[in-house]
């Protein structure tokens, strides 16, 4: 298996298996990139509903196919199928989440659950037709990555670039639009418009995702890989290239893996290799990760009640316990006394505290947002003027 | 339509659809106010791989393991969810979507490799929820009712979703008012001593409930919480009733031979009855708001 594996990945293992990895991959950039600025704009769930609602689309376009004499399977009418009735999902949930008093998440349950059930009746009516070349519209749901042809392909390829292409170009607006929409409007852009090419966007990459992972999956490819970018940058322009390089990376991995082991459905893995990139950052990321997160928490901790520690030492609280035991494992006391080096710390902490103290009271409309005040040494926050006028006010008694 | 197979063959779907309809519609007004309408939703993805876990330990589709299944990964999903929201520090419909789609692929995978071993379980039984396969061999005839005998042969299924209805029912009216609290004002509650978070996975593990019940008839009832909106169990109702009547008569009368999916159907029905509120809602409603702005109008001028 494990020169199957390296085959595989390096796309040397049959030209059909090499067309469906590279073609889930581009998907995945896609994806990545555009599910980045959706998630941005707190609309992660619209996706849900929107290739939800793609069903009834397909349904309608087989039947009025059929009805007309034409191929009703081929795929072009039942993605302008799809791509219509999630258009008309999208609008949907704006209208109802504008005109009327029900919020935005129960407009999106709404539309979802009842345009996905009326693509179940026509599901239902055409299972009971005549026709017998019905077979198949039920891949849509959970996706059929193996059938992935080379046209299809450089489509998502093509696809890949264009939703690249737009979000660099576009990525000014994108961005205002994301962190504060009411500002935007103030200033005058067209956030109504900026939101709709975003929407055209999401619709088109669920539209072609729909024949490779299905429905229900390409939500994920949507959603997950940028909540997992999120956690190793704050920058917008970072997460996008990680969202589009995980995405990318799941639909490679996971492609890669259901070609080497049998029932393994492609879309299913490529959403599971996904949720295993997102646990990875959500532990491990140094930025954002739960790991990083609560170290850092615990070394402000500690950084705090040492100086606490170290000042009250001074006034004669020896401390006891850990703590004890840890500042004479930092060296600063020994033998229950403090050590030179403690007796220095103790004072600049002293000291410190002190200047914060008198800082907080004479100018409280300018403490930083940034620091830790009271613990960060204040000569690095402060300029040294400043620091030097609240030495000299020091001793001052406030009235 | 003789009244023998409407007691055996519709019957029995129907007060399924109904009571799972009135499940939904009770748990569901409080996750609309809450803004958590797509919890629903999320819940009902989420307990794939519990289901097909449950049966393939089980071996068999009987409906205890399936269903305590189906809630362990329902109470799993409700955890990591807010986990991921909390500790992660991601939006709520960000949290929910990873949740649920990494679940519901798990379960896909699953349910593939159980279908290797040549086991019966089918997926769209799950996707859909199979209403119609609820039959009640028992009554004969409408006189053959006062047997207590024939209640006794009544689908499990039918049964469960009472008792759930009738569980949802006795939580709400029980801690109406503190689930009203928590809904709007979950820092008040808790100030006043009510344990909002206790209440938020009641809630959790009440829809889980729900929406399990009503999984093994109608999986599309559950993602339709929300659209309930406070007009609540009598539209519940009415969908059920119409939905089922639609879908189980209506081809007939339209000339159809076969009839369509009665979930699929609800699930419709809920969105005309939404769309007739929207629209004709005397106080809120679209047509009733620009005829009062039109009067103020005239009135001002």
């Amino acid at each position: 298996v494990n020169g199957d594996a390296l085959a595989v990945l390096t796309l040397s293992a049959g030209y059909n298996t090499a067309v469906v990895v590279v073609g889930t991959a581009c998907l995945g950039i896609a994806a990545g990139t555009i599910g980045t600025f959706l998630l941005l704009r707190r609309r992660a769930l619209v996706s849900d509903a929107l290739s939800h609602s793609t069903l009834p689309g397909i349904a309608l376009a087989f039947l009025i196919a059929t009805w007309l004499g034409f191929e009703g399977r081929s795929l072009p009418v039942l993605l302008t199928g799809a791509l219509a009735s999630g258009v008309l999902g999208v609008l949907a949930i704006q209208a109802i989440a504008r005109y009327t008093r029900l919020s935005e998440d129960a407009a999106i349950g709404a539309v979802l659950s009842v345009f996905f059930g009326a693509g179940v009746v026509l599901l239902s009516h055409i299972q009971t037709l005549e026709t017998g070349n019905q077979a198949g519209l039920k891949t849509f749901i959970l996706g059929q990555t193996a059938a992935m042809n080379r046209g299809e392909a450089t489509a998502i390829g093509a696809l890949a670039l264009a939703a690249v292409a737009a979000c660099a170009l576009l990525f000014k607006e994108f961005r205002l639009v994301g962190f504060d929409p009411d500002f935007a409007r103030g200033q005058g852009w067209p956030v109504g418009t900026i939101d709709l090419i975003l929407m055209g966007l999401v619709t088109l990459v669920t539209v072609i995702g729909l024949q490779t992972v299905g429905l229900i999956l390409i939500i994920a490819l949507l959603i997950v890989p940028p909540a997992a970018a999120r956690f190793w940058t704050e920058r917008l322009v970072t997460m996008a290239v990680i969202a589009a390089v995980i995405g990318g990376l799941s639909g490679w991995l996971g492609a890669s893996l259901s070609a080497l082991f049998p029932r393994l459905p492609a879309g299913a893995v490529i959403v599971l290799v996904a949720g295993g990139l997102f646990l990875v950052s959500f532990l491990f990321a140094p930025a954002r990760g739960v790991i990083a997160t609560a170290l850092r928490a615990f070394r402000l901790q500690l950084a705090l009640a040492e100086q606490v520690a170290l000042r009250g030492w001074l006034r004669g609280r020896r401390p006891t316990g850990a703590l004890g035991r840890w500042l004479s494992v930092r060296g600063l006391a020994r033998d229950g006394v403090l050590t030179p080096a403690g007796r220095s710390a103790a004072q600049a902490a002293e000291r410190n505290a002190r200047l914060w103290e008198r800082f907080l009271i004479d100018y409280p409309a300018l403490v930083p947002g940034q620091a830790h005040w009271g613990l960060d040494p204040i000569d690095r926050v402060l300029p040294r003027d400043l620091v030097r006028d609240l030495e000299s006010r020091l001793d001052e008694v406030t009235p | 339509m003789t009244a023998e197979t409407f007691l055996q063959i519709d019957l029995p779907a129907l007060l399924a659809a109904l009571f799972a309809c009135i499940a939904c519609a009770l748990v569901g007004n409080f996750l609309v106010l809450r803004r958590q309408s797509l919890l629903g939703d999320a819940i009902s993805h989420a307990v794939l791989p519990g289901i097909v876990g449950g049966f393939l330990i089980a071996g068999s589709r009987s409906t205890l393991p399936v269903m305590a299944g189906a809630l362990a990964a329902a109470v799993l999903a409700g955890v990591l969810i807010e986990g991921v929201r909390r500790l992660g520090r991601l939006e709520n419909g960000a949290a929910m979507g990873v949740v649920f789609t990494v679940m519901f692929a798990g379960g896909v995978v699953l349910m593939e490799q159980a279908a290797a071993r040549a086991v019966d379980l089918d997926a769209d039984c799950v996707l859909y929820g199979q209403l119609e396969d609820i039959l009640w061999l028992a009554p004969t005839g409408w006189a053959s009712l006062a047997d207590p005998a024939v209640w006794a042969e009544l689908p499990h299924e039918v049964t469960v979703l009472g008792a759930v209805a009738l569980l949802c029912g006795l939580v709400v009216l029980l801690f109406y008012k503190e689930l009203k609290i928590t809904a709007f004002d979950p820092a008040l509650a808790t100030t006043l001593g009510i344990p909002a978070g206790l209440f938020h996975y009641g809630l959790v593990v009440l829809v889980a409930v729900a929406a399990i019940a009503s999984f093994a008839t109608a999986r599309l009832l559950t993602d339709r919480l929300p659209v309930q909106l406070g007009l609540s169990v009598g539209i519940g109702a009415v969908t059920a009733l119409s939905g089922y009547g639609f879908a189980a008569f209506g081809p007939q009368l339209l000339g159809g031979a076969n009839s369509l999916s009665a979930a699929g159907m609800i699930a419709v029905m809920a969105g005309i009855l939404l769309t007739a509120a929207i629209l004709f809602a005397p106080q809120h409603g679209i047509i009733g708001r620009r005829r009062s702005r039109a009067r103020y109008r005239s009135e001002t001028v």
